[in-house]
């Protein structure tokens, strides 16, 4: 018989919910059943309520069983759970959960199937197709193919990615450079984590493709210091990625160059901005630079710089593999192909569901996520990180797509959508968006860096109920200083929760409904 | 501190000629030393031709570095909107309680250091926190008290 494979992932929620020690147990309980088992510890799947979720290879396909911690272990054996055995803990063949099966996975097609690290592994599930591929273009095509994708920037800013690509290309410079911003600081998204702890070869290849579409030589991916498993993990890959020719001075036997490196960020949120990111690469302190000149043309070390997010860049493989058209074919309007949205907070079925643009959030947080994880009624939505709005209820049928977000005020930014019942403050959530902001301000601009802090003083006095009236009066207009005034999205979009708690949620500031239009 | 200095000198050589080798120095200094102590800004100042000014200034701008050793083991629990919507609050002051010590202080024992962190990535799951290396997702009022005795921090 041969020896049955078990699947224990190595992502940090996994590793969180006790995802070691499972495996640990796992080795334990057949070494003394005197079994041999051989464990492979994955990628997630992304269903992080079941975490550990522990998959064994039948000749069906692959078993779940989750959450297995390792006192559940012995009950697993006994139920045979490696033919695939009938457990209370069972959910069936991994493919046929619902959440899994309803989504509509591109970026994150691998994501839990293989080991991370496992080149073979990449290879066998379609990896390097899109690098081939790009080999065989010349790097106008290359753009050519992101452009007619449709694919935007991922990060937030939903810019063309295409376009960019053809500036940098177009530039003239000795060196350029292709920079991923991996400093994920937004609460409520993981999907950048999980590509690099879960499939970091397809980074790689992402930014390889960059590299040759643009002319860039060299590349730097900058990853948040609170991600220490993914930044060993995707330091890892680069090593076996360039040992194997698909990094180097060679890359594919192309005779083309593509070097990459990490870079550790050091805990200052603001350098998700990309200026302030390039700053930070420099050696310096992240501070937000003017804007001309674009990096496209004068950015890292001064020189024409392609600066994509993670998913943006893990989008492009399969956009090279499949064709522009096949990814362009998902998504509505002007929002092309698929979104990894991340589900988070108070929700009972947190995770990762990656979706074509056009979906609800009433979809996502109730089909999907099963409403909250207390049990109690959804208040309010936080769409698109920290400086997103929140969504009131009467917007939940509205479909994600960018233009249809942004008409109403709102951003679908990363995809990060932060659940919270009805025991929510959310003028406390107003204020503590207004302390962020203060507390992670680079300094550099007035409206931001002082605005900031004379907001939390303003939702304060509001909340204490000093001359309440003139105190929406004052907010709204600080809010439209740092809405216009501020230099990045730092200070400009801090605005976006404030305003939206203050407009939906106006008992929660104390003011009666109709006083919501004081201003 | 001599050792110390001496450790911060090979570090600022091997990193002279990186690109923009300043933050990873300040990185591999505190990984080396626990933190990053004052005496090495004239060191680092000097190897890569900067003003001890901008070396401070890098140094203090960032969130991640710290000029003070910190606590033998160090507690982070996630502050973030996601963790918040389950209770983070309410998790930082049992934490607070528990170890007698408040959030971005080190006990008087040296024992441990807790601190606030901007998120964790964990909030499918949250709260989560950090106790040394070791992430804790879906952390309760009722598992705290284990998490940090386990760790050896009971009180």
């Amino acid at each position: 018989m041969n020896t049955p494979t078990v699947y224990v992932p190595r992502d940090s929620a996994a590793l969180a919910a006790g995802a070691d020690e499972t495996a640990a147990a796992i080795a334990a309980e057949a070494a003394r059943r005197g079994l041999s088992v051989s464990i492979v510890r994955n990628g997630s799947r992304g269903l992080f309520w079941l975490e550990p979720l522990v998959e064994v290879a039948t000749p069906q396909g692959r078993v779940a069983y989750g959450p297995v911690h390792a006192e559940n272990v012995p009950a697993l054996f006994d139920a045979g759970w490696l033919q695939g055995g009938a457990h209370a803990l069972g959910h069936g063949l991994t493919d046929a959960i619902p959440y899994l099966a309803r989504q509509e996975r591109l970026t994150f097609a691998r994501m839990g199937l293989t080991d991370p690290l496992s080149l073979a592994d990449y290879q066998a599930h379609e990896g390097w197709a899109g690098l081939q591929a790009a080999l065989r273009l010349d790097g106008a095509a290359i753009v050519q193919q992101v452009l007619d994708s449709g694919l935007r920037g991922r990060g937030g800013a939903a810019f063309p990615a295409g376009i960019k690509w053809r500036t940098v290309r177009q530039a003239q410079a000795a060196q350029k450079y292709v920079v991923c911003n991996a400093d994920e600081g937004d609460s409520g998204t993981f999907s950048d984590r999980m590509v690099m702890e879960g499939d970091p070869y397809l980074l790689i290849e992402g930014m390889a493709i960059a590299g040759l579409a643009v002319g860039a030589t060299r590349g730097y991916v900058y990853i948040r210091s609170e991600y220490p498993h993914a930044v060993a993990t995707l330091r890892e890959a680069i090593a076996r990625a360039t040992a194997a020719g698909f990094l180097g001075d060679d890359v594919g036997g192309s005779g083309r160059a593509f070097h990459l490196e990490v870079r550790m960020a050091a805990g200052a949120y603001v350098c998700g901005e990309e200026t302030a990111m390039l700053e930070s690469i420099e050696g310096k302190r992240g501070i937000v630079r003017a804007k001309p000149p674009l990096p496209a043309l004068a950015g890292l070390f001064g020189q024409p710089t392609v600066i994509n997010n993670v998913i943006s860049l893990a989008s492009v493989p399969i956009i090279l593999a499949r064709g522009a058209a096949f990814y362009r074919d998902y998504g509505m309007g002007r929002s092309r192909g698929t979104l990894p949205f991340q589900l988070a907070g108070n929700i009972r079925h947190g995770g990762l569901v990656e979706k074509a643009f056009g979906l609800t959030l009433r979809e996502l947080v109730f089909d999907f996520g099963g409403g909250t994880r207390s049990g109690r009624p959804v208040k309010a939505i936080q769409v698109g990180g920290p400086l997103g709005a929140y969504v009131p209820a009467s917007r939940w049928d509205e479909p994600l797509d960018y233009e249809a977000y942004a008409a109403f005020g709102a951003v679908l930014g990363h995809g990060g959508i932060v659940v919270h019942d009805d025991s929510a403050d959310m003028a406390k959530l107003a204020r503590y968006a207004m302390e962020f902001c203060a507390l992670e301000s680079c300094g550099k601009c007035t409206p931001c860096r002082i605005g900031s802090t004379r907001g939390v003083e303003v939702i304060d006095r509001l909340r204490r109920d000093e001359r309440r009236a003139e105190q929406v009066i004052l907010l709204r207009d600080l809010c439209d200083t740092m809405l216009h005034g501020s230099l990045c999205a730092m200070g400009g979009m801090t605005p976006y929760p404030v305003l939206s708690a203050l407009d939906h949620y106006p008992e929660d500031f104390g003011l009666s409904v109709p006083d919501k239009k004081a201003a | 501190m001599n050792q110390d200095l001496g450790t911060v000198r090979t570090i600022a050589t091997a990193h002279r000629q990186v690109p923009g080798g300043l933050l990873p120095a300040l990185h591999a200094v505190q990984d080396a030393l626990g933190h990053v102590p004052d005496e090495a800004v004239p060191v680092l100042a000097q190897s890569f031709n900067l003003s001890r000014a901008e070396v401070h200034g890098v140094l203090t701008y960032y969130h991640h570095f710290r000029r003070q050793p910190p606590g033998r083991q160090i507690v982070q629990v996630c502050r973030a909107e996601a963790c918040q919507a389950c209770g983070a609050d309410e998790v930082m002051a049992q934490a607070e309680s528990l170890l007698g010590c408040a959030a971005g202080e080190t006990r008087a024992d040296g024992e441990v250091t807790l601190l606030p962190v901007y998120c964790l990535g964990l909030c499918a799951s949250s709260p989560a926190l950090q106790i040394g290396d070791k992430l804790h997702a879906a952390v309760t009022p009722a598992r705290l008290p284990r998490l940090l005795a386990d760790a050896g921090l009971a009180r």
